[in-house]
């Protein structure tokens, strides 16, 4: 083989790897992808889409948008932030972690949620957070169970390296995990969390998310740049939304059957787990939210947590390297470098009916 | 002349091994450049020299908060879940290839048994093997004794089932028991065997091994990989894959070594 037919062979494999490798540029353009994970608070995404509803609004704005299903988690928000998709189902903390800690300016277009319970502490036995001194807690690591637990502790004056330490377990393992000698106390999510509690007379909840309420919010997050360009891709996904909302708030119980199989439980049981959920089923509530005094001190002290855990990258210079700006145009953090955008315009919009 | 006796001379099969090594490399150099270019702070493609720098504080600087250099922790852990569980599979399957291929009686009632186990998928049954070896070493290292052995059983049986009968019916006619045969006839064509079958299976145990550490511990080489996956470190992640390769190619290295060494009349293939 000949040095020219090398190189031509190189260009070639290049040519190919930059064609998987080209992240999505913004730009105006018709059709949008967002992905979402199985949860409570983000079932209603599978249900537009599958409905019909977010068909009815996307072509009312003349464009497309598909709602693709992710059974991981962290790989649709790897995906996201890969560029594969416009937008993606995230907690506040992830968001901040994996796209914005990436460089990839996203802004939380709608607040779903916060966890009021549905996170929790369990421990196997009688005892308070004070008893998991010397102990190991398996938890899916840098998660918003390890965030939770750091919070627990520093509610009673402890933190992890007073622990045996931590055991990163699979959230698919988490009940199996459960039920062998080796655990003594783990920290996890719903259904997991009414799956064990129901079925262990001795599972004993120390510390669950309505003791921090408004901390972990679930979001749909879409890249910044393609909002900007796209502001009819924001209304369809916002009007979908809360048509949806309006649907549970009225307690549509062919709505919340549909989800409630789609997360693999029956009605009472996605009931439940709704109660442990704040849903903002009125766009005005999420507007507040996001809007609220106390978010900017929430997202400074998981930047912190973020910071102190390494997630933030090796080559992060502080914990406020990462600039965030509230709707009222504050930023905490870099203000060079905003990568995270609580932006309430689409929400309100679904609040004043303007959509 | 006809392709197939186009043998290339050693300066050029020098070269066109380097090829594929070559464009892979020229390919993940472009792509990372075309997305640095689009997102500085990009990380799902890092550049060379990034992947460099970690590597370089991966190997030798300890980490700011436990203060141990956590890649040979987790290179040291790995290890020996592997070495434990491929050589516990080892013994077994040599025991039991030698019992199946030689005992009639012992391959009427194992050799189908363990030709149905090898089809099934260790990976699906985690949660029982949870729950009866706990979530500790040991249901790691079961997890790729179950997930390797059956297969080196079979192979390991056909292996002694192929040594030619005029063998055992000799060594049977200067007076050999059923024991002298399975250890002067048997086991001697049977250990070159074994050390080609530990080497075939040493890819699958890896991927046991990364995907028992993946679901539930706190040190090793598989659990690092998928706790950075949590914030697209993919210049970790990439330090991490080329250190399994190069540890899984030095392994291989050292037992094909052994093989030729120790039994130089089997010629050591690939």
């Amino acid at each position: 083989m000949t040095y020219k037919n090398i190189l031509s062979a190189a260009v070639l494999s290049a040519g190919l790897a930059a064609s998987i490798a080209m992240p999505a540029a913004a730009e105006e353009k018709t059709d949008f992808q967002i992905a979402w994970s199985i949860y409570v608070g983000w079932m209603p995404w599978g249900y537009l889409g599958e409905s019909g509803i977010m068909d009815k609004w996307a072509d009312e704005y003349g464009i497309t948008v598909e709602i693709v299903q992710f059974n991981d988690y962290v790989e649709s928000i790897n995906q996201y932030t890969a560029g594969a998709f416009d937008g993606v189902s995230a907690t506040n903390m992830d968001t901040l972690s994996i796209p914005s800690g990436s460089g990839v300016d996203t802004t939380a277009l709608i607040v779903g949620d916060y966890s009021n319970g549905n996170d929790a502490v369990i421990l196997k036995g009688e005892g308070t957070l004070e008893d998991l001194a010397g102990k190991s807690v398996n938890l899916v690591e840098l998660s918003v169970s390890h965030y939770l637990l750091a919070r627990g502790l520093d509610s009673v004056g402890l933190s992890e390296p007073d622990l045996d330490g931590v055991v990163n377990t699979s959230d698919a393992d988490m009940i199996a995990a459960y039920a062998t000698n080796d655990v003594e106390a783990l920290v996890t999510w719903n259904p997991l969390v009414s799956e064990i509690v129901t079925n262990n007379p001795d599972a004993n909840v120390l510390f669950d998310s309505s003791m921090i309420p408004g901390e972990i919010l679930d979001l749909m997050v879409v890249n910044t740049e393609t909002l900007a360009d796209n502001p009819a891709f924001g209304k369809a996904v916002a009007g979908a939304w809360y048509e949806v909302m309006s649907l549970m708030a009225a307690g549509d119980e062919d709505v919340l059957t549909a989800m409630a199989e789609a997360s693999g439980t029956d009605l009472e049981g996605f009931k439940a787990q709704l109660a442990a959920t704040e849903m903002f089923f009125d766009p005005a509530a999420a507007v507040a939210q996001a809007s609220s005094p106390e978010l900017p001190t929430t997202m400074t002290t998981i930047a912190e947590f973020l910071y102190d855990k390494g997630i933030l990258g090796e080559g992060a210079p502080s914990a406020d390297f990462i600039g965030i700006e509230y709707p009222d145009g504050t930023i905490t953090g870099e203000a060079g470098n905003v990568k995270l955008r609580f932006d309430a315009t689409y929400m309100q919009m679904a609040a004043d009916g303007a959509l | 002349m006809r392709l197939i006796n186009q043998i290339p001379s050693r300066p050029s099969a020098i070269m066109l091994a380097t090829i594929p090594f070559f464009l892979l490399l020229i390919a993940y150099v472009v792509g990372s450049e075309i997305r640095l270019a689009a997102n500085p702070q990009d990380k799902l493609l890092p550049a060379l020299n990034t992947i460099g720098s970690t590597a370089q504080r991966l190997f030798f600087e300890p980490d700011r908060r436990s203060n141990e250099i956590l890649l040979w922790k987790d290179t040291f852990a790995s290890l020996i879940r592997l070495s434990m569980g491929v050589g516990i599979s080892a013994l077994i399957s040599l025991i039991l290839g030698m019992v199946i291929g030689l005992l009639p009686i012992a391959r009427s009632s194992l050799s189908s048994f363990v030709s149905i186990l090898s089809m099934v998928p260790p990976l699906a049954l985690l949660p029982i093997l949870f729950i009866i070896f706990g979530l500790g070493e040991l249901s790691k290292v079961v997890l790729i004794i179950i997930g390797i052995t059956p297969f080196m059983t079979r192979d390991l049986s056909q292996r002694v089932l192929d040594i030619p009968t005029e063998q055992l019916i000799k060594a049977q006619t200067i007076g050999a028991s059923s024991l002298v045969i399975a250890l002067r006839v048997a086991l001697p064509q049977i250990l070159p065997r074994l050390i080609a079958n530990v080497r075939l299976s040493l890819g699958s145990a890896w991927l046991f091994l990364i995907a028992a550490e993946a679901v539930a511990s706190n040190v090793g080489l598989g659990y690092r990989i998928f706790l950075v996956r949590r914030y697209l470190a993919m210049d970790v992640i990439l330090t991490y894959v080329i250190w399994i390769t190069v540890l899984a190619f030095a392994v291989d290295w050292v037992l094909k070594t052994i093989s030729r060494k120790a039994f130089p009349w089997m010629e050591a293939g690939l």
